[in-house]
């Protein structure tokens, strides 16, 4: 057990370095801040400040080792656009980001899953069919397209809710329900193939032969068997929950860290954009690895497929 | 019957992509206006069955009059084209890499598989966005960021078709009779591959035309004046309450694609090997 854990650490932290040294080689790759960010009428002088004042006056490998030892402070640098502590700027953002990101999950969680288990349970009949053609739709439709229908619909035409922001909760509905709906089709199609699988295993029968109620099979013997891959798939699902934040932000002019994002890169705000990348890629590290610690917990032949 | 089989692996999905990329092909002759004309005249006209539209402009004009009908038209060969391309090259990429992984084994396949995991360990938009943002916006260097979200998919899977495919008997039987590796790898197990990867390649099709979309209404994707479906509806954006056909018909237009394409990969799936349920 303590050589598994070692090796996902290890892994783990290898694939932040990777992270790191990506993120800071696309930065430098862009170009010169001292031309980008400063008016084309300052001096020769005026740029040599500039660069000096960054570092960006050093070789690229020792900005790199420079950068990396600042990272693990948790020292990003000055926003270029705030003039303040990158990371703090980022920080202010990332309640709104939360918030979102966790009503999504709990939609998709809340629809996919009883979703899945449901037409599963009743393959076949026209309830599974309606929840495969949702399936099928919810993977087929873009968020931002999703987003500004609902916009059209439900506040320009209906005035049920309010076009874009944050505060309150109507406003939330609409960018949650927009980021919730591809994952509410995957979960429920998931779900659903791994539901059928585990109902066509023997443990089911066995439970059924000893005269459990089907309802009592399919709950605790099927759902807590198909359970763990489905889990798994949430704790992957994170990532591309946060990119499409990045879209449903902009979309709703949700205040998050996923219109701030966009907003730096256009700006070439570049501590900003690295704090952001580096934040969320270690966020979305950690949680993938205690899931996998978790499941070695859970399921003890995990531990011994991987040494 | 071969033909009722055929249909079985088309079916309504195959016929969409199909006609889209006939579309695609045909534009300048299908295409009513030419794409870049400008009518001042008719500004943002409505489309032919709303209150003051005409057949002229059967689904309306934009804010620069042009049609928005011929754009969308131009529009599929964009998209196509952009996705297309990007699933043959991560197709060619990734199941080159999973050949090597797979067959090889050791270290090259340790390599390859970590090199995916730390890929797959990213948010892939955001990181699709930095790529773009900071390499600035051309086509050729979104097809590279659309490869580099696809190859993967194609490695991990034809890695796992290789390992299960080198332990069978024609292989070793091959081996045997002395057959060199690069034999082996591309006489005997690459047909094996040849399957699954057009099942992927469909839904890759499907996954890329939305990340393409996606990124080119960030306006980090395809570049004005090339007219492409997500450009459009992020153009309709700020009309969204007085010009709704600007962004609803190529919205439309790429979830009928993608619904095709997604349909088409079903559809496939089942025809050519019931056993890749879960795949995709």
């Amino acid at each position: 057990m303590r050589r598994y854990l070692l090796g996902r650490v290890l892994q783990a932290t290898l694939a932040l370095l990777g992270v790191t040294c990506v993120a800071f080689l696309l930065v430098s790759l862009s170009g010169d801040p001292a031309f980008i960010l400063l008016t084309p009428e300052a001096g020769d002088a005026q740029r040599a400040a500039f660069r000096q004042m960054y570092g960006l006056d050093q070789p690229l490998l020792v900005q790199y080792a420079r950068y990396v030892e600042h990272v693990l402070q948790g020292d990003f640098g000055l926003s270029f656009a705030f003039e303040r502590p990158a990371l703090t700027v980022v920080m202010e953002r990332v309640p709104a980001t939360l918030e979102l990101t966790c009503a999504a999950l709990l939609l998709g969680i809340g629809f996919g899953i009883p979703a899945g288990v449901i037409a599963a349970a009743r393959e076949g009949t026209w309830f599974d069919r309606a929840v495969m053609a949702v399936v099928l739709l919810g993977q087929s439709v873009p968020t931002f397209w999703l987003g500004l229908l609902m916009i059209r619909v439900f506040a320009v035409n209906l005035h049920w809710l309010p076009v874009s922001g944050r505060g309150t909760w109507p406003q939330l509905v609409m960018p949650a329900v927009a980021l919730a709906l591809w994952l509410a089709a995957l979960l429920a199609r998931i779900t659903r193939s791994e539901m059928l699988e585990s109902l066509a295993q023997d443990y089911v029968r066995t439970a059924r032969a000893k005269g459990l109620s089907e309802r009592g099979v399919t709950m605790t013997h099927a759902l807590g068997n198909a359970l763990l891959p489905i889990v798994t798939l949430i704790g992957l699902q994170i990532g591309t929950l946060l990119g499409g934040a990045v879209i449903t932000e902009t979309v709703f002019a949700w205040p998050g860290v996923g219109t701030l994002v966009f907003d730096a890169i256009l700006r070439k705000d570049y501590p900003v954009v690295l704090a952001v990348v580096e934040l969320v890629a270690s966020a979305f590290i950690v949680i993938n690895m205690s899931l996998d610690v978790l499941y070695g917990y859970l399921d003890p032949r995990l531990r011994r497929a991987e040494a | 019957m071969p033909v009722g089989r055929a249909w079985r692996a088309i079916g309504p999905g195959g016929l969409v992509v199909a006609c889209v990329g006939l579309v695609a092909v045909l534009a300048p002759v299908l295409s009513p206006h030419d794409m870049r004309s400008f009518d001042l005249f008719h500004r943002l006209a409505p489309p032919a069955w709303d209150t003051g539209g005409s057949w002229t402009h059967a689904l309306g004009t934009d804010p620069l009059g042009r049609d928005v009908l011929s754009r969308i038209i131009y529009g599929a060969r964009t998209s196509l084209a952009v996705a297309g391309v990007a699933v043959v090259v991560a197709a060619t990429l990734g199941i080159l890499m999973g050949l090597l992984s797979g067959y090889a084994g050791s270290w090259t396949d340790a390599l390859i598989m970590r090199v995916a995991d730390i890929q797959l360990s990213f948010p892939y938009l955001l990181l699709a966005i930095a790529v773009m943002a900071l390499l600035r916006p051309s086509l050729v260097n979104l097809v590279i960021v659309l490869v580099l979200r696809s190859w993967v998919v194609y490695a991990r899977l034809i890695r796992v078709v290789t390992l299960s495919a080198r332990e069978r008997e024609f292989v070793t039987a091959a081996r045997a009779l002395g057959g060199g590796s690069a034999r082996i790898v591309f006489r005997h197990i690459a047909p094996n591959v040849v399957g699954p990867s057009i099942v992927v390649s469909s839904f890759q099709l499907a996954e890329l035309i939305i990340v393409e979309s996606s990124l080119s209404f960030l306006g980090l994707g395809v570049q004005p004046p090339t007219p492409s479906w997500g450009s459009m509806v992020s153009e309709g954006r700020a009309y969204v309450s007085t010009a709704w056909w600007l962004s609803a018909f190529p919205g439309l237009a790429i979830v009928a694609t993608v619904l095709g394409a997604n349909l088409f990969g079903d559809a496939l799936r089942r025809a050519l090997d019931p056993r890749l349920r879960g795949v995709g």
